[in-house]
């Protein structure tokens, strides 16, 4: 009986049999009746993927989300808004607000005073 | 005249479906010869093999065409039996007390005569197929690879997607589980 001193089979040896055992079962390569048929079936009744669908079906997923957003946003700005009467009135917050818009009408204003310069 | 594989692929791109059929029967054999190695029962093969074909119909035009065609259909087919393997892996855990007369014999044998002991036995093709069944997906998917079809280590790489460290670390592990099983036979049936 070949066992080790420690009393432990020789489980290199039989590892490298297995192995070998496993190398010599060559896998099994026929195929069922008509399968290619059948394979061929499938593929025809698949529906064909639709790009649009899925850019469409993406979209609508997003904006579940987007919508929450909104929603949540929307109640804060409800609870949010009369505590801090004084504060949207500061110095500072009316300052941004107004180089906020002043930026997005710059566009705007400028075409006008252009053409005063032009008089 | 029998159309090539190129031939056959740019045809099915431009929607000739029918075309795909030659594709099929041509590596239908090797595609299930893969299987068979992952899944036991035929329906789990069969259902694999489905599943190869419909994902390889549906990325043909990723197939970039530097390469054979039957080098990127085997890529998909390990890809597609290693999601098999996460997806079947539960149960794994078994008692090596349950083996067979036939595993039990071959291994009286062994522990008789190490050396004699046939690896052409049906009972040591049985014990490793046990084996195998009870590693992890990624061990599993390693050994078959490295150990039994004799792969290179950038070969797994370029099959399975995983970097070529990657395939060293699971390699390593792979062995390691492979020890500790064998280990487990040992203890539970000769001490």
């Amino acid at each position: 009986m070949d066992v080790k001193s420690n009393g432990a089979m020789n489980l290199e040896l039989l590892n490298q049999k297995l192995l070998a055992a496993a190398r010599r079962r060559a896998p099994d390569d026929r195929v069922p009746y008509a399968f290619e048929k059948r394979i061929m079936a499938r593929l025809a009744s698949a529906p064909v993927p639709d790009g649009l669908a899925l850019w469409a079906h993406g979209l609508w997923r997003a904006a579940i989300p987007c919508l929450a957003v909104v929603v949540l946003l929307g109640v804060s700005s409800l609870f949010v808004a009369p505590e801090t009467p004084a504060a949207s009135a500061t110095p500072a917050s009316s300052e941004l607000s107004q180089e906020f818009e002043n930026t997005m009408l710059a566009a705007v204003d400028q075409p006008a005073s252009s053409t005063e310069d032009e008089r | 005249m029998e159309r090539t594989d190129p031939e056959l692929i740019k045809a099915v791109l431009g929607g000739d479906t029918a075309s795909f059929e030659p594709l099929v029967q041509k590596y239908l054999p090797r595609v299930f010869a893969t299987a068979r190695r992952y899944a036991r029962r035929e329906s789990e093969v069969e259902d694999i093999v489905q599943e190869v074909w419909l994902k390889s119909f549906q990325k043909l035009g990723t197939f970039r065409g530097d390469a054979p065609f039957e080098h990127w259909l085997m890529r998909l087919t390990v890809r597609t039996c290693y999601d098999f393997l996460r997806s079947h892996q539960r149960n794994r855990e078994t008692s090596f007390t349950e083996l067979n007369d036939s595993e039990t014999d071959w291994l009286e044998r062994f522990v008789a005569d190490p050396a004699g002991a046939s690896d052409e036995a049906d009972g040591a093709k049985q014990l490793v197929q046990r084996l195998l069944e009870q590693l992890s997906p990624p061990a599993r998917l390693i050994i078959t690879l490295l150990e039994i079809e004799d792969r290179s280590v950038k070969e797994i790489a370029q099959i399975t997607g995983w970097s070529v460290p990657l395939v060293k670390v699971r390699a390593f592990r792979a062995r390691a589980e492979m020890r500790k099983l064998l280990a487990k036979i040992a203890r539970e049936k000769y001490l």
